[in-house]
């Protein structure tokens, strides 16, 4: 084979080669979901969904976990997103260009980073023992709170950096003060983005299991919680608690929850979709 | 639309109050550091930290209790290891074929399929490896325990890989096309191209988004301890049962350990490895983009 | 040109970006309720000048100004001034006609409003004035709620002008207004500030030397951040005074 020949065989095995990487993933998507469907949906069920744990798995059901969940993504939201983009908006539109504006955001960029179980370890020790607010709702929402935060910050800055800046030019040569222009010309240009970036952060959330078992969510509860300072369970938590058991049959449950959490994240991404292009067409009229 | 009409001294009070939000990040910063370092010395003052740094028993809860931290290590950088082989290379060369080779349906369909695969939760892959991997493990290598590292291994790379790919991607597609127009001017052919002129050109972020998908790798715990195993030992056998940190803390969490025991610090004192380990591999990738970023005009 | 005539006096104007002298030692009268251009090949500080008028170099973290802009007999330049008032009074058109993302009547009655006009009529009233003074009224009167993005370049540029009429400024400065757009919108958009300078003192910053010859009145050469000449329009290009003025004009640079 001449040199050319050779060069040509590379060429063509490497793009094989790259092509099938690519494809590697989405089968293993595919076999992941196929397989959880598989086991879970003869128990997926209405009787499944309205009822609380128990040791028989024909009677268990994810009610108390579902509850919990969505308590848990309400209050995380309401804790974590106002503080999120207000620390956004303070860096990407007043902050200096000076060092502590640089520490702060390398400092935001790192958080994101840290391991889930570490914020479980600060909720346990901040929350739970330090507040005394025991293994209650409001502990986990905190906790999930500082979790996302960083990424909150971090997409909606993306978003309002990605305003043009002739916008803000418009405005100012108007006579607009930095603040009327950030709320009546930046943040509603930008809110598509940031919606999305909020709702996947949540999305995010609602999926992690770690802090709240060191937070100290139960995993036999049967009731839903009623305030905040309530004791309570979590789908991840109950799903974990499910595929650790023995018998088989626990697995398929496991898998039936699984489906209701990933239904759970697929209707919420595809509220951010929408939402964010229902807002791009009232932007571009 | 009510517009309100400029008000200097409100003006002020909302950059404060944006301002006092900014500085939370810091404050969430320095409670990890101070309650992680005011348990960990009260370990130490219980445990040696030669014994911990050097020892290869790990065993706290037993009587005699081992306290050699070497282990806990081993299974994190096990399982990190073996899921970098799996998601370095595949997500890098499917980076390279979305930004080099896919046209942009193409790309369209198969980012957000990538992307999903980011979006999953870990215990659900942590389900995924014991449901599935494992027992086609256990097919293939008998000999294989039920916990073990490979399952985990195979799993956290799947999990990391869409990090790899979308970082590297930015990276590969932010090198300008001007560059690769000149080698294909010479007559290079794409893989030449491709491996010669702008892999080493999008080095940096390629290498920086390495170093953070490790570091993901690190800090996962769901699949890890549903997966890999409770049980601490050094081995490279990826077929056996081990613990990672994360795995540790989350077995300790579950059982019933009161406020101040050894066995409640020792959580303190793991945490604070691996906050360092993870903190400081992002530090890393930080700085190596900064500081050998290419800049293009 | 006496005292009554003059709208900004200027002097030892200088303008540093972080190191680099960008104006040096400007010293110039702008005449009112006339159009004044300011010409000069790219990178000769027109466009750093005009933005001082409104303070609009403020939004640039390295810029670093002395010298006196007399507006009124008050120094603009002075950091006790209110520069939320100044530019109610100074407006400015950019290069690129930058519409908000909402309705030709939001875009216009944004700057009413965020000087504390609520009054609806008000309002309406302000709009449909600044939309008839831009020579744009009787194309959007009946989609004046569709979007802004909807318009075309040359009607983007005049509701721009529109946006800023609303306010009522005293002077109205515009930055290369016409070079986004075609032969047909620039020459709606010249005979607008035509009209427009019998209430308005203009300032135009402006690449197109006929352009500058067609429709000032008085015209500004800068050259490498210093004012070469400045005289009324007809003079300087019939008979510069600076050989570089005269060279600018003939095409040989720039």
């Amino acid at each position: 084979m001449n040199l050319q020949q050779k060069r040509r065989r590379k060429d063509q095995l490497f793009a094989v080669v790259c092509f099938v990487s690519t494809i590697v993933s989405i089968v293993l998507l595919a076999l992941l979901l196929c397989d959880i469907f598989i086991k879970g949906f003869s128990w997926l069920s209405w009787d499944f969904i309205c009822s609380y744990p128990s040791r028989f798995p024909e009677r268990a059901g994810i009610k108390s976990a579902l509850w919990g969940s969505i308590w848990l993504i309400l209050l995380t939201a309401a804790l974590a997103l106002p503080m999120g983009v207000s620390a956004a908006i303070y860096l990407e539109e007043y902050a200096p260009r000076s060092r502590l504006t640089k520490i702060i955001e390398i400092n935001i960029f790192n958080l994101a980073g840290v391991p889930s179980v570490v914020y479980g370890i600060l909720g346990l020790a901040l929350f739970v023992r330090g507040l005394s607010l025991g293994k209650s709702l409001i502990a986990g929402a905190l906790t999930l709170s500082l979790l996302i935060l960083p990424i909150i910050i971090i997409s909606t800055k993306e978003a309002l950096g990605a305003v043009p800046e002739s916008l803000r030019e418009a405005s100012y040569g108007l006579g607009a003060s930095r603040w009327q222009t950030i709320r009546y010309q930046v943040l509603p240009s930008a809110m598509p983005w940031i919606l999305t970036g909020n709702i996947l952060a949540l999305s995010r959330a609602i999926g992690e299991t770690a802090p709240l078992i060191m937070i100290g969510a139960l995993t036999f509860v049967a009731f839903t919680p009623q305030t905040p300072l309530d004791p309570f369970t979590a789908m991840p938590i109950q799903i974990f608690n499910w595929i650790s058991r023995p018998q088989p049959e626990f697995a398929d449950i496991a898998s039936a929850a699984i489906i209701v959490l990933l239904l759970v994240l697929l209707t919420m991404n595809a509220a951010a979709i929408i939402l964010r292009r229902k807002y791009q067409k009232k932007l571009q009229g | 639309m009510a517009v309100h009409s400029y008000n200097s001294v409100k003006e002020k009070i909302i950059e404060h109050y944006l301002f006092v939000c900014a500085l939370i990040s810091i404050f969430v910063t320095i409670s990890i550091v101070l309650v992680l370092f005011s348990e960990t010395v009260s370990f130490f003052r219980d445990v040696s930290i030669i014994e911990f740094l050097t020892g290869t028993r790990w065993a706290p809860i037993y009587t005699p209790s081992y306290f050699g931290v070497l282990p806990l290590i081993n299974g994190t950088l096990l399982i990190a290891a073996g899921s970098s082989i799996i998601a370095l290379p595949v997500g890098l060369t499917s980076a390279i074929y979305l930004s080099e080779y896919a046209n942009e349906r193409t790309r369209g369909i198969v980012k957000p399929v990538i992307e999903v695969l980011a979006g999953i939760p870990t215990v659900v892959y942590g389900c995924f490896a014991v449901l599935f991997v494992t027992p086609i493990i256990r097919k293939l290598i008998p000999e294989t325990d039920i916990f073990n590292a490979a399952s985990a291994c195979i799993v956290v790379g799947i999990m990391i890989l869409p990090m790899v790919s979308s970082l590297s991607e930015d990276a590969i597609r932010s090198v300008p096309r001007t560059l690769r127009e000149g080698a294909y001017a010479l007559g290079a052919t794409k893989y030449e191209v491709t491996t010669r002129v702008v892999l080493p050109s999008a080095l940096s972020g390629i290498l920086a988004s390495f170093i953070l998908a490790i570091s993901r790798a690190v800090g996962e715990t769901m699949a890890v301890t549903l997966a890999a195993g409770a049980t601490p030992n050094i081995t490279f056998n990826i077929f056996e049962s081990i613990q990672t940190m994360t795995a540790y803390i989350v077995q300790v969490s579950l059982g019933d350990t009161p406020a101040g025991s050894i066995a409640y610090k020792s959580i303190f004192a793991i945490g604070m490895v691996l906050f360092l380990m993870t903190f400081g591999m992002n530090l890393v990738s930080q700085w190596i983009r900064s500081r050998y970023q290419e800049v293009y005009e | 040109m006496n005292h009554e005539e003059i709208e900004i006096s200027v002097k030892n104007m200088n303008l540093w970006y972080a190191d680099n002298h960008a104006l040096k030692n400007i010293n110039m009268d702008i005449p009112r309720r006339k159009i004044t251009a300011l010409i000069g090949p790219s990178g000769c500080g027109k466009t750093s000048f005009i933005r001082c008028i409104n303070r609009m170099n403020d939004l640039i973290p390295t810029v670093r100004t002395e010298g006196e802009m007399l507006l009124n007999n008050e120094n603009i330049n002075h950091k006790d001034i209110d520069v939320v008032s100044l530019r109610k009074k100074v407006g400015m058109v950019f290069q690129k006609p930058n519409p908000f993302p909402s309705s030709i009547f939001e875009n216009v009655a944004y700057g009413p409003r965020i000087h504390g006009e609520k009054n609806k009529q008000q309002l309406a009233q302000i709009v449909e004035e600044s939309l008839k003074n831009a020579a744009l009224w009787d194309e959007v009167r009946d989609r004046i709620d569709r979007s802004a993005l909807s318009l075309s370049g040359g009607q983007q540029q005049r509701l721009c002008i529109a946006r800023t009429l609303a306010v009522h400024p005293d002077i109205i400065l515009l930055d290369e207004p016409c070079s986004a757009l075609d032969p047909v919108s620039t020459s709606k958009i010249e005979d607008l500030m035509v009209k427009l300078k019998e209430h308005y003192t203009i300032i135009i910053v402006t690449h197109n030397m006929q352009q500058a010859a067609r429709v000032s009145d008085y015209t500004a050469f800068f050259l490498h951040g210093e004012l070469i000449e400045f005289d009324e329009t007809k003079k300087l290009f019939k008979k510069p005074k600076e050989k570089s003025t005269e060279d600018y004009i003939t095409g040989r640079f720039g």
